[in-house]
């Protein structure tokens, strides 16, 4: 594996639905990228990860690598970008309720 | 089809009252995920990149229209309306909640289905011949010695923690029609003059290491069967390496020890097993042979079959790609295609599964099967239906006529669902299909295979062209094979050279395939014979071209 190229984030699969979920500067764990705690510290990074991780409500956390572009956070790899989407075959996963939030 | 016995239709409900307790226990607290992994894995309970994936065996591919009716029903209730059958000859759901998998389970066992081993290093669900007890060349049904298989090995106590996974596939005749040879076991029927045998290959795999299984026995009787495996199980366990996950397979043991060694060991190994099994498992087997007495064919008369032939070109060419001969004169086994141009390969709604279960129990016999290139067949049909079945199926979008073409491509689900996946498959797949929609009867028989990963789940080292998703420095790329081939001429393909983009990948077939239609003798020398005739540098300098002329 390369090294990490900061900054990053703390994502994670929700426990219940499977679905991707990022470590929220408010505390709480959440589907949406935007909105996450964004780390410019490894060190800071992975200790947090230590801290806020439980077992009771995610699986399988680890850091993933993001840009700041102005003041929206993207992830850096297209595997993370189509967590943060879902699939390219139909619009389901979080594309799906993105939709339907427009639609609202 | 085979009936589940009381003692099945017990174990498998024991097992999701087992699993219930696990997800409750997980739920509560008193299972953390790394004591709850191994167990939601042996219930086919996996976590993918959006949400858990359900993996749910398909013994031998076989399905009755109310078990298929069952899976439309789990589709709807939790999942997203559809499910995707897999080159595994499995179903997996993608969006199941954990909170549900137990019920979906449950749901499962009504109609003796479940998930059990389809994960973990087991001996998986045996896949065979998706035209068992029907195809012209066979010698012997194959799904019974399957059952068998099945049978001996669910919960083997000696086999649940093997070196590694461990996949048999069997094919009834002449004709490959498993991919026997990329499996850990192929086992071929043959005729030992007026008796039933095995032609036995061992160590065949895909994934990082490709290998082409090897012959172990020529001419094994039918009734050594489960104690020559035994024996040749026994042997990997002992030697299989397990201090490597990338070695553990049993072709690197066969690989590393050379056949011959290895036939020795199997051999000593058989002679100490072969008193244990004193014939109880040859009457288990008459048992399950009962089970798949093939049906009361009909007799109807042939006049509607002959002028849709004569006047209606569509349903004469979805009969030539999709309709498949039968020992019995006037049936034909059908190839529903799960491969609609700009569809996901595999991919089948709940609304098409119930009318594929309804087409199964109006003409087929009861009899539904999944092949591994991820179509659906209708394995017993009257030619005298067929140009209602194809009228439905049109309906449901289900009557493309393109097996073995351009378009009948094998992927697996890549970086859309997988959470190991190193690029996407299923949008190379669709982009493939639409592209060639025109063109794809000129190009004739023709197999492509793509995964998006090197564990080469989508069998793209067999591939007439193979297509392997990589992550180059952060950017999807792909690779191409050339000159694979699954079947009885099986071989792994060739490395063209460096690999494409997403966006260069299209160009660059089309320069592929325009160089086999320039080279080719006439239509009748399909893509395969063309590689075999020329060799792979052709087809590699039409690949890269572009390079040497910048
Ligand atoms: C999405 C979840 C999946 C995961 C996590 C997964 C994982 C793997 C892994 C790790 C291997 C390599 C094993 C080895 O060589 O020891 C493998 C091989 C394989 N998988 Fe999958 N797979 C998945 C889905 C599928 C699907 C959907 C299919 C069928 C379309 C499939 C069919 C196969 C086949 C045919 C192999 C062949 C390689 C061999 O056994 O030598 N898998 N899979
Ligand atoms: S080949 Fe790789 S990407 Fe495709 S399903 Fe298998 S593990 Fe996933």
């Amino acid at each position: 594996m390369a090294a990490i190229k900061l900054p990053v984030v703390i994502t994670a699969n929700d426990l219940l639905s499977g679905e991707a979920v990022y470590w929220h500067k408010s505390g709480i764990w959440s589907a949406d990228l935007t909105g996450s705690q964004v780390f410019e510290s490894l060190e800071q990074a992975q200790a947090s990860l230590q801290q806020v991780v439980s077992d009771a409500v995610v699986i399988g956390a680890y850091l993933a690598e993001v840009l700041e572009e102005g003041n929206r956070l993207v992830s850096r790899h297209y595997r993370e970008g189509f967590r943060e989407r879902g699939p390219s075959n139909y619009c389901h996963g979080k594309q799906e309720s993105l939709r339907q939030k427009v639609a609202v | 089809m085979y009936a589940y016995t009381e003692f099945d239709r017990a174990f498998v409900r024991d097992r999701v009252l087992q699993y219930r307790d696990q997800v409750k226990r997980r739920l509560n607290g008193s299972l953390t995920e790394d004591e709850f992994k191994p167990l939601r894995l042996m219930n086919g309970v996996y976590l993918q990149l959006h949400a858990y994936m359900l993996r749910v065996a398909i013994p031998y591919g076989s399905l009755t229209p109310r078990q298929m009716r069952r899976l439309a029903d789990i589709a709807d209730k939790w999942d997203k309306g559809y499910g995707h059958f897999t080159t595994r000859q499995n179903i997996q759901f993608n969006w199941p909640r954990l909170i549900d998998t137990p019920d979906i389970l449950e749901a499962l066992a009504d109609v003796d289905m479940h998930a059990i081993q389809t994960s973990g290093n087991t001996i998986r669900n045996v896949t065979t011949d998706q035209f068992a007890g029907a195809a012209l060349d066979e010698v012997a049904d194959p799904r019974p010695y399957a059952e068998l298989i099945r049978q001996w090995s669910t919960d083997h106590p000696e086999f649940q923690f093997l070196p590694r996974k461990f996949k048999i596939a069997i094919t009834g005749g002449s004709d490959d029609r498993a991919v026997i040879r990329a499996h850990d076991i192929g086992l071929q029927l043959i005729d030992l003059k007026g008796r039933v045998g095995f032609r036995v290959f061992v160590g065949g795999g895909l994934g990082r290491t490709p290998i082409i299984g090897q012959e172990l026995h020529e001419a094994l009787p039918a009734e050594d069967l489960l104690p020559y495996l035994e024996a040749v199980l026994s042997v990997y366990n002992l030697a299989g390496r397990r201090d490597n996950k990338y070695k553990a397979r049993i072709k690197i043991t066969v690989g590393e020890m050379g056949i011959d060694v290895f036939r020795e060991k199997v051999e000593a190994a058989f002679e100490r097993l072969r008193p244990a099994f004193t014939g109880q498992d040859l009457s288990v087997l008459g048992e399950i042979q009962a089970d798949f007495e093939p049906p009361r064919f009909l007799e109807k008369s042939q006049d509607v079959y002959f002028s849709a032939l004569d006047s209606d070109t569509h349903f004469r060419a979805w009969v030539e790609r999709n309709a498949n001969p039968h020992k019995h004169p006037s049936y034909a086994s059908v190839t529903i295609s799960l491969k609609g141009h700009g569809n996901t390969p595999g991919d089948a709604s709940a609304a098409q599964m119930r009318v594929m279960a309804d087409l199964a129990e109006r003409f087929g016999h009861e009899e539904l099967r999944v092949s591994h290139e991820q179509n659906i067949v209708l394995p017993h049909v009257a030619q005298a239906d067929l140009p209602e079945i194809y009228r439905q199926l049109g309906k449901q979008g289900l009557a493309t006529a393109n097996i073995g073409l351009v378009s009948d491509i094998i992927a697996c689900p890549g970086m859309d669902y997988c959470a190991l996946a190193t690029a996407r498959s299923i949008p190379i797949a669709q982009d493939i299909a639409l592209r060639y929609e025109r063109r794809e009867s000129e190009i004739g028989d023709l197999k492509i295979k793509i995964s998006g990963c090197i564990n080469a789940c989508g069998h793209h080292h067999v591939g007439h062209i193979g297509i392997l998703g990589l992550d180059k420095a952060g950017v999807e790329n792909y690779q191409v094979t050339v000159g694979g081939s699954a079947g009885n001429d099986a071989a792994i393909g060739q490395k063209m050279g460096r690999g494409f983009s997403f966006e260069e990948l299209m160009p660059a077939l089309d320069r592929l395939i325009d160089t086999y239609l320039a080279v080719r003798i006439d239509q009748s020398e399909a893509f395969v014979s063309t590689v075999e005739r020329l060799g792979t540098i052709p087809f590699q300098e039409a690949l890269y071209v572009i390079d040497k002329t910048a």
